[in-house]
């Protein structure tokens, strides 16, 4: 049973990223990143790993992909020529890329690696199962560089909020979309 | 064939499925009576009858309203996004549904789907997915009005979700596992809502604001946006949105009796019958939900942000930061 859900998932996982980057719509192609992050999530849970399955539903389909979607969807991104590089350099550099990435599955596909994770029952030996064993194993040994992840985000927060309250004299004035300006005195 | 039978995962496979069937069918018949009593009781509210007319009290109303819904007219808006306009309005129904799964309505392993182990993380999760559907569905239909309400909405929905997720981790400390299960077996003498209210109160705050209902409806606000993401939505397509709307309600009471409520546990009934407990806690939180609707008034958007962000989510840490200590002290002494 479980070959069978791997196969069915994968298929689904290799269809949709495929899907991401050949439809020619980027709000389809948003649409199937989402699917391809749920079809990893059941991967994740055919692993034994439910939490981070979990985590990659909340945080990359349900938090990450809103966002995103709300950028492609707001801006045009019909355009594709006008600015930045020109079309067919693009598609040089893409070229090359590719390449480059196909030469190196190739070279990982002629190695033989280690068989990937533990078994199952040694996973699910840990108690109270690998969502308190992840827990206990970040909060102790991993502390610092969880300590050190979570003040990144807080300097990537503050920094949004500088540049989106902007600066100077004028900033008040610059108020997030919603809230009613506050009136101004008469000098 | 015995032995096709003996495979434990194909019985498991068909004895969830029976209970899907079960629960998808009991579901559609709780929310067509609830917008039923939502209607009867807005009606008692504002001293007049509610629908009376089809059957005995007006009991059959939810079957006219249904075929109703199924006869009238389809209409896909020109310019519309044709493939997304379709696919919205299941997602507003599928992720409601998806919860039902891990909600434990009785101590017996026959009145679950199924009880895993991060029951709760699958419940924030598909809770985070139904944003999709009115975003998706504003934006594909082609309709400023549509479009400002989806916004709207995703906004809010991103905002109180944060909220919602931390009000949880004061119950999450105190019964120590992520299975709605061992949360209610938690519960077993004191409900989490004598020692959680701050976060019981944020969390009935937050599930009004995430199914979008009064004082919380500004993606939907008819005095400003029409229908809001729905204004292009006709027939049955607008039906399921409502389904869902209503289905979201339905996930999110029986999410807030099991974290909140004591689940199944209550006081006389023997053990066979504890899940009428669980579904009285159910219909006070449902009654609950209708009476808020038709009592407050609807927020302003910044009123609405300020809430959430300065308000709600400040609280929430401060909880999880007192419920911290006292489980350490608690482990201490």
């Amino acid at each position: 049973m479980i070959p069978a859900l791997f196969f069915a998932f994968a298929a689904l996982l290799v269809g949709c990223s495929l899907m991401v980057v050949l439809h020619r719509n980027p709000v389809t192609s948003a649409l199937f990143l989402v699917l391809a992050f749920c079809s990893l999530a059941g991967i994740y849970l055919l692993l034994h790993a439910e939490f981070v399955a979990m985590v990659q539903v909340i945080v990359y389909a349900g938090a990450i992909m809103v966002l995103f979607l709300f950028v492609v969807m707001y801006l045009n991104l019909k355009r594709d020529v006008e600015h930045g590089v020109h079309l067919a350099l693009r598609r040089g550099a893409g070229w090359i890329l590719g390449a480059l990435l196909l030469a190196e599955g190739v070279w990982l596909f002629g190695h033989r690696w280690a068989a990937g994770p533990v078994s199952p029952g040694e996973v699910l030996s840990a108690p109270g199962g690998n969502t308190q064993a992840i827990g206990q194993v970040l909060y102790t040994r991993y502390l610092f560089p969880f300590e050190i992840t979570s003040i990144l985000l807080l300097v990537a927060m503050v920094g949004a909020v500088v540049i989106a309250k902007g600066r100077g004299p004028h900033a008040r004035r610059a108020a997030p979309a919603g809230t009613t300006p506050e009136p101004q005195e008469p000098a | 064939m015995a032995a096709v039978w003996d495979n434990p995962d194909l019985q498991f496979v068909f004895w969830a499925l029976v209970k899907i069937v079960v629960i998808l069918f009991t579901m559609l018949t709780v929310v067509s009576y609830m917008i039923f009593a939502e209607r009867k009781i807005a009606g008692h509210m504002q001293a007049r009858i509610g629908p009376n007319r089809v059957g005995p009290f007006g009991l059959l109303q939810p079957v006219a309203d249904a075929l109703k819904l199924f006869f009238k007219e389809e209409f896909t808006p020109e310019g519309a996004n044709k493939v997304i306009f379709h696919i919205a309005p299941m997602l507003a129904v599928i992720p409601a549904l998806v919860t039902f799964s891990v909600v434990p309505f009785g101590p017996q392993d026959a009145l679950r789907v199924t009880d895993i182990n991060v029951g709760l993380l699958l419940f924030l999760a598909m809770s985070s997915l139904g944003v999709y559907a009115i975003t998706l569905g504003g934006w594909s239909s082609n309709n400023k009005y549509a479009l400002l309400g989806g916004l709207r909405s995703s906004a809010q929905m991103i905002s109180y979700e944060l909220a919602m997720g931390l009000s949880t981790i004061g119950v999450l400390l105190l019964a120590g596992s992520l299975s709605l299960v061992d949360i209610v077996r938690a519960q077993q003498h004191w409900w989490f809502v004598i020692f959680q209210p701050v976060a019981f109160g944020i969390f009935m705050l937050t599930a009004l604001a995430e199914t979008n209902r009064a004082p919380f409806d500004l993606p939907e606000a008819e005095a400003e946006l029409v229908a809001g993401f729905h204004t292009e939505y006709s027939s049955m397509k607008f039906g399921l949105f409502f389904l869902g709307e209503f289905a979201n309600v339905i996930t999110i009471s029986c999410i807030a009796v099991t974290l909140f409520l004591g689940g199944w546990n209550g006081p006389w009934l023997p053990e066979q019958l504890k899940f009428l407990w669980f579904f009285a806690k159910l219909g006070a939180l449902l009654f609950f939900f209708i009476w808020v609707r038709w009592t407050f008034p609807r927020l302003r958007y910044d009123q609405l942000m300020n809430l959430g962000w300065k308000v709600l989510l400040p609280l929430a840490l401060a909880n999880i930061v007192l419920t911290s200590l006292f489980v350490w002290w608690r482990a201490q002494g």
